[in-house]
């Protein structure tokens, strides 16, 4: 979003002001020696492209649309640098011929919107490709990441100077969770639209993306489909992640029912569970004095229960002959019909 | 976020505003916001000058309050926002026609609502008397690094026509039957994204050789832009004086 004036205070612009300019002085050096004379017509061209590129609509769910930052992918596609410093002109315009954005709020608008999404998003890239493969794939996959995640960091980026600089009464905490989770799920929709924009330049001209400029023709030609047995073992593990991890973080409150049981003063009817004595009753592992640990080990049983349970379930419904039978789907012929 | 703002905000007339030189005018304006924005929220009468400033210039520069009001909306997200920090903002209570309203939440809004409208008024009168390579021209002027200028000159040049290309591939998308409602379904839009950045980087590449058979060294040749005389720079350092004045009396002046 485009802060307005005043939203953050005046130590906070000046200081993310300072910060932006000396970020899009460096990338500007750079532009020079890496681009000479086309810098202007290309990055030109290019920041065109960004600013259409915000209004494209794509279709998020049920209908409803949504836009890209486009921070990330022009860092890939042009460089941190050129990517960094098209995207300011493409904020700085806008808050000039636009009215959209606060001319005292540039500061941060830029660092938030460019800096931070071009140089973090070009960084991550750089990691993710590290572990993923070195094709086409790999820097399609490690695009649709990185920009996905290059949205909430924007939006923390803007925590942070809201904890600095805020000018209403609204803590750092309640301010985080909710940008940070609501541009999360924004980040899904760029992450996607990132990573197929870059494969369909991938596939038509390799040499425009900088972020596989490294790759050789064969490494590009290479576009391996996720195979299954990568998926699953990738959900398994998000899956035990989430068990044994995330799960320590749990808020200790009570849930609704339980809440209500405590308020209304029934809770005392509730009786203990029959199982309440099995080994890992209450989601704690019995015999084991660390409370994390106890957990983590329930919550991994869990799973693995879960989807030795799921799968066998699955194994013994299907249908074991469709595989053999090849014209299954097709209606029998009957003789003496036209 | 630039959905749906595809056209400048431009109002073509003949108003003393107008016929200033860009780099005055993106002076003032800048001068005029940073006074708006150090001013203490608690000081409304500060306000009310900024606000009787903001009147003033468009009158000058015969501009409408309805056209500023609709291009107002632009800030009305964080407006709404604004009007919901009273309710969940922390500190000490208040009552306000019988609702328990926080009092720093109330004062916050105030500051935010204020200083968001004044703003945008302020960069809405210059957009509206100022054409944007005046005002590219006038950065320029005012020692912004030719390059950026430069890069954004041909980025408003270019922008009609690369939005119209995207219009195409739309248009052609739609005439084939292409109506997507989920978020996996947009895969022909992000390739039509990919294909539009080859488009726009490849006619890059043309202009560029174009330029150079032209001669281009390396800037651009400034045409036919005045510049400012020092009777511009007084008259249009009025307001933001005005406004200044008023915010370091404001600051300074004791509570």
């Amino acid at each position: 979003m485009h802060a307005p004036d005043g939203f953050l205070n005046a130590g906070t612009a000046v200081t993310t002001g300072v910060l932006s300019v000396s970020a899009v002085g460096a990338s500007l050096r750079h532009m020079r020696t890496s681009l000479a004379d086309r810098q202007v017509p290309l990055a030109g061209l290019a920041a065109a492209f960004i600013f259409a590129a915000q209004m494209f609509n794509f279709p998020v769910a049920a209908g409803t649309t949504g836009h890209l930052l486009g921070g990330a992918l022009a860092a890939v596609l042009l460089g941190p640098a050129t990517g960094a410093v098209v995207v300011t002109v493409v904020v700085v315009v806008q808050a000039l011929a636009f009215a959209d954005g606060g001319l005292t709020a540039l500061g941060y608008n830029v660092l938030n919107m460019a800096i931070v999404t071009a140089f973090g998003g070009y960084g991550m890239l750089v990691l993710l490709r590290r572990v993923l493969p070195d094709n086409a794939t790999g820097v399609v996959a490690a695009t649709g990441i990185a920009a996905g995640l290059s949205v909430p960091l924007s939006a923390a980026a803007f925590a942070v100077e809201w904890l600095f600089g805020a000018t209403v009464p609204v803590p750092f905490d309640t301010v985080f969770g909710a940008m940070v989770g609501v541009h999360l799920l924004i980040g899904i929709g760029e992450g996607l639209i990132s990573a197929i924009a870059v494969g369909a330049v991938l596939a038509v001209r390799p040499d425009l993306v900088y972020g596989a400029r490294d790759l050789d023709r064969a490494q590009i030609a290479m576009r391996p489909r996720v195979g299954m047995r990568p998926f699953v073992i990738g959900a398994a593990l998000v899956a035990l992640l989430f068990a044994a991890v995330v799960s320590q973080f749990a808020a200790p409150d009570p849930d609704g029912l339980e809440r209500v049981a405590e308020d209304q003063g029934f809770i005392e009817t509730a009786e203990d569970h029959a199982l309440a004595t099995a080994p890992f009753a209450d989601y704690a592992t019995e015999g084991l004095r660390n409370k994390s640990v106890s957990l983590a080990v329930a919550g991994v049983t869990g799973v693995i229960i879960t989807l030795v349970v799921g799968l066998g379930i699955v194994v013994a419904v299907r249908d074991r002959a469709a595989g053999r039978r090849p014209d299954a789907d097709r209606a029998p012929r009957s003789a003496g019909t036209s | 976020m630039g959905a749906g703002h595809s056209h400048p905000l431009y109002v073509h007339a003949h108003s003393p505003t107008h016929r200033l030189a860009p780099e005055v005018k993106v002076t003032a304006t800048v001068a005029f916001v940073s006074a708006v924005a150090v001013t203490p929220r608690e000081a409304i009468w500060a306000f009310a000058v900024h606000a009787a400033c903001v009147a003033t210039a468009a009158a000058v520069s015969h501009i409408g309050p309805g056209f500023v009001l609709r291009r107002l909306l632009v800030v009305g997200p964080f407006i709404a926002f604004a009007l919901l920090i009273p309710f969940v903002g922390s500190g000490d209570r208040i009552d306000v026609l019988g609702v328990a309203v926080s009092r720093e939440g109330l004062w916050g809004a105030w500051n935010v609502i204020a200083k968001a409208a004044l703003g945008a008024t302020a960069s809405i009168l210059l957009a509206a008397t100022t054409e944007v390579p005046r005002i590219l021209t006038g950065m320029t002027r005012l020692r912004v690094p030719a390059v950026l200028t430069a890069i954004a000159s041909f980025m408003v040049r270019y922008l009609e026509i690369i939005a119209g290309e995207l219009g195409r591939m739309r248009t052609a998308m739609a005439a084939r039957g292409y109506a997507p409602r989920w978020l996996w379904q947009a895969r022909p839009v992000a390739i039509s994204a990919g294909a539009l950045f080859i488009r726009s980087y490849e006619r890059g590449e043309r202009v560029h050789a174009a330029m150079l058979a032209r001669g281009y060294t390396g800037t651009m040749p400034e045409i036919g832009v005045p510049r400012a005389s020092g009777l511009q720079w007084w008259t249009a350092g009025l307001l933001p004086v005005v406004a200044w004045t008023a915010a370091v009396t404001a600051l300074v002046a004791p509570a």
